[in-house]
């Protein structure tokens, strides 16, 4: 098939960025959206032009590496799914593609369709974990966990944190990213002694790294390709509500993610 | 070159606990004067190096993507091994010790391996008390399933997830000690070489994608964790920035890189389905708990799947070997696939395919169950082929996967380069010819939970060099070499992109040193990769500039490496003139087509010195001692 691709080429963080037009003859079904980029680059390369730089890495769904808005909707229009398993079957011959970054306050383009998410490794690093010193593990089966509470723990873990929830938030909100994790940690007893703590360091982080506030339009479900739930969302909110109102004292240090 | 495994003295029992027991350690005080560099973020490297700040070194840790979260350890799927017989059905250290060297077609050194399963147990503990959800009986306790090569139930699991999941937890450990200001991350840094100061490892020089400066870091001691080489084949299982690159320049500085030809093709991959596909998917092995693998007995049977009728499939897996049946070893079921697809029995476009047929299953347990089992896999499955798992059998394919061969390590993980460890996939030691399934987690996690923490004491409370800092003349003298090479593929400037030079060499790979080797095919591809080696030095194409971000210059530097990284492979292929495990010779099998090994000449790990670009390396002998274990024909039938 062939296609009209209009693309965000960005030189740099300061540059403004603007679409540029190409078309693109012989993509066949078979071919992710990322292998039809490959061979848009490779087209360029030939003609003696910069390739698009876009970020990728396992290319099965997993790493969370890619990350492209296609016609306006996060990981493009398939449900539950990343951009690099959106196969070009779902397309069809004369198309027009735009192809944008992630657009958040909170992940500033590096390079046409790359974008800096440093600012969720920076939301862990506050409080995002259970401390666990090595060696000092109990027996894995000390601890019973429920089947539908471990269930609902791996629900939330799912999260592989590419961001799309930011970008499809009008808010540019990390709510869901957020609530994946503390929902994962937060409902296994192990989670239980920084429970509080979590939910305070995270949220403050999140607030601190120019993340918006969520106001319910649940794009950010509709886009995810682990389909995490909204509800989760509810939990963040109990957790930080009641962390807040008992109010426990945590390192400042600590709460802002260190230096 | 010596060789000199430090194995401890003692029984095979005693070894590692006498070992910890009496290492020297450097004290909680002196702890953090030590800055130890952690290359390589994934299961091996993330725990290291949280663990190692935990105890109070200093450290700093580097990847190449843009989170640490995003190593490829994050894509296993079924799950890990651990001895920790929950299931009670036979399970102990000394029975996962047996099946990986038998795995490893006895082709690994018994006193790693024996300390891999003693500390398989703790593992499952640390991961759990980090929070790792793994899968629960309604009871409450952790759930198990069977991998190939065992006879029991001793694979703890996250979905098919696991590997993202045990990756989250080390991340989050290691994200703790960012936090905490004790661990330096340095996210999109890719180590380019190594510094070596008289003879030890003192830094290495790395450069920042994002803007493409070159510097230069100082360490007591450099630990790389940076995965394995399958990418050498251009197609697979691989995430596409996986490179050898840190162990090869490590290697071209002294390391001595053991067992090249070692690489493990994965029996249950989704087949490559045009010219233009960039990488192979693979499907969790776990599948073959509940999937049968069938081809047609008639050669050239073109009829749906649905159409062939029971009595006119063959599914040769439980014909050919009926103890293991479906689960045999990666290997052998490799090998049985490609057969079959040799015949003319293969499926799919091109016959290069055989079935992985839940029906029965389906039928016997009801779809609820394999959704609830294998329901993410089979939506990949979906995603990628088009194609409903629950209604037509899979197709699958083997395809390249994992590299047990790597830079050799003695005992304590520490290269024949003083001050220079290796963890993980990076390293040759734990899993000889072959790797069993839910392997590569265990070993990960063991190398960087367990192992390095004492291991590396030792080198440093012995070892109380002086300082180095970056202003060594050896730092100015790497990062020249480093600026030069980046320079010479931007001034090449020829006709090709880097991807098709490597799609070049893959193919070579692939049809030469894949699952069949011959002595004829390995000779010519030798030939042939040096002269496209020389070919892509004078025609590729590198677009931008080195001070920039520039993703076809980090390919670029990778694909080079792969030229010399090929040619070695066949190298020690062609040398090894037996079968094992993954590494099979079409002129040594028996006569029913299965691997015959050679211990009279090749009960050895082979550890190749760099001479020199384009001069033959030397090979090095480590020989293999079993003391507790019979050397056997490695049989599943």
């Amino acid at each position: 098939m062939k296609l009209t691709l209009h693309i965000w080429r960005q030189k740099n963080r300061s540059d403004e960025g603007r679409f540029v037009t190409y078309e693109l003859a012989d993509v066949d079904d078979h071919m992710s959206l990322l292998e039809m980029l490959d061979l848009l680059n490779e087209r360029l390369i030939g003609k003696g032009e910069e390739p698009v730089a876009f970020e990728h890495d396992c290319r099965e769904g997993i790493c969370g590496s890619c990350g492209l808005v296609i016609n306006g909707i996060a990981h493009g229009k398939e449900k539950g799914t990343t951009v690099c398993q959106l196969h070009m079957r779902h397309f069809a011959d004369g198309d027009v593609v735009y192809i944008e970054p992630f657009r958040a306050r909170a992940f500033p383009v590096i390079k046409d369709l790359v974008v800096d998410r440093s600012a969720f490794d920076r939301i862990v690093q506050a409080g995002g974990f259970v401390s666990a010193r090595t060696g000092s593990a109990p027996d894995g089966n000390a601890v019973p966990v429920a089947k539908p509470v471990a269930d609902l723990a791996m629900d939330a873990a799912e999260c592989i944190g590419c961001g799309a929830c930011v970008a499809a938030c009008p808010n540019g909100a990390a709510m869901l990213f957020l609530a994946a994790k503390i929902s994962h940690l937060g409902l296994l007893p192990q989670g239980q002694p920084e429970r509080s703590a979590r939910a305070r360091a995270m949220v403050s982080r999140m607030e601190y790294e120019g993340f918006g506030s969520c106001t319910n339009y649940r794009e950010c479900e509709a886009v995810c390709p682990k389909r995490i739930s909204v509800n989760f969302i509810a939990r963040l909110n109990r957790d930080f509500m009641k962390a807040s109102l008992f109010n426990e004292t945590i390192p400042a240090g600590k709460a802002a993610g260190g230096a | 070159m010596k060789l000199d495994a430090r194995i401890p003295a003692g029984s095979l029992e005693e070894k590692w606990t006498r070992y910890r027991s009496t290492v020297k350690l450097v004290g909680p005080n002196n702890k953090r004067k030590f800055h130890v560099i952690v290359v390589g973020t994934g299961l091996a490297g993330a725990s290291a190096a949280a663990t190692l700040a935990e105890l109070g070194y200093t450290v700093s840790a580097f990847c190449y993507q843009d989170s640490a979260r995003r190593a490829h350890s994050i894509a296993a799927q079924g799950g890990i091994n651990a001895a920790k017989n929950y299931q009670n059905d036979g399970d102990s250290v000394y029975r996962l010790f047996y099946e990986t060297v038998k795995g490893g077609d006895f082709r690994a050194r018994e006193a790693n391996v024996y300390r891999l399963a003693e500390v398989s147990a703790a593992i499952i503990d640390q991961c759990v008390a980090q929070g790792v959800p793994f899968a629960r009986e309604y009871s409450g306790t952790l759930s198990n399933r069977s991998f190939g090569g065992s006879l029991v139930s001793r694979t703890f699991y996250a979905r098919g997830q696991t590997g993202q999941q045990l990756l989250l937890g080390a991340y989050s450990a290691l994200s703790k000690q960012i936090g905490e200001g004790a661990v330096k991350m340095y996210p999109r840094t890719e180590m380019l070489d190594l510094v070596v100061v008289d003879g030890t490892a003192r830094g290495i020089v790395v450069r920042d994608l994002v803007t493409g400066k070159v510097e230069a870091h100082a360490g007591d001691a450099v630990l790389l964790c940076t995965g394995g080489y399958s990418n050498a084949f251009f197609l697979s299982t691989n995430a596409k920035g996986c490179n050898a690159t840190a162990i090869w320049r490590a290697h071209r500085r002294g390391a001595a890189f053991a067992n090249p030809c070692y690489t493990q093709i994965h029996p249950t991959c989704i087949p490559q389905a045009g010219p233009t596909q960039s990488k192979l998917t693979l499907m969790s092995e776990s599948l073959r708990n509940d999937g049968r693998v069938w081809v047609p007995k008639k050669t050239g049977d073109t009829r749906r799947p649905g159409d062939v009728p029971t009595g006119e499939r063959d599914y040769y897996l439980e014909r050919i070997y009926p103890t293991y049946g479906n689960l045999a070893p990666r290997d052998v079921s490799s090998r049985a696939a490609k057969r079959m697809c040799d015949e003319g029995r293969g499926v799919g476009p091109g016959g290069r395919g055989v079935y992985l047929d839940f029906a029965d299953s389906i039928a016997r347990l009801g779809e609820g169950v394999i959704r609830d089992r294998y329901g993410n896999l089979f939506e990949m499955y979906e995603r990628i082929t088009g194609e409903d798992p629950y209604k037509v059998p899979m197709r699958i394919y083997p395809a390249p996967h994992y590299t047990m061969g790597g830079l050799w390590v003695d005992y304590g993980l520490m290269s024949t380069i003083p001050g220079l460890f290796v963890l993980g996939e990076a390293n040759f030691s734990d899993h000889g010819a072959n790797r069993l399934g839910a392997s590569a987690l265990m070993q990960g996690l063991a190398d960087g939970y367990f192992v390095i923490p004492y291991t590396l004491g030792e080198y440093l409370a012995g070892s109380a060099g002086a300082k180095v800092t970056p202003s060594h003349p050896a730092f100015a003298e790497t990062l020249a070499a480093v600026a030069t090479t980046t320079e010479k593929l931007l001034a090449v400037k020829g006709s090709r992109s880097v991807d098709s030079f490597h799609r070049e060499l893959g193919a070579v790979m692939w049809d030469t040193c894949g699952m069949g080797r011959t002595a004829e095919g390995l000779k010519s591809a030798i030939a042939q990769i040096r002269a496209l080696g020389e070919r892509y030095w004078q025609d590729v194409r590198v677009p931008g500039a080195g001070e920039d971000f520039n993703p076809e210059l980090e390919k670029a530097g990778r694909v080079a490496d792969y030229f010399e990284l090929g040619e070695l492979m066949c190298r020690d292929a062609l040398e090894r003139n037996e079968s094992c495990g993954g590494h099979f010779r079409e002129e040594y099998q028996t006569a029913e087509g299965e691997a015959l090994r050679n211990d009279t000449d090749f009960c050895h790990a082979a550890a190749w010195e760099w001479t020199g670009p384009g001069k033959d390396p030397i090979r090095h002998v480590e020989p293999l001692a079993f003391e507790s274990i019979q050397l056997a024909t490695r049989s599943y039938k």
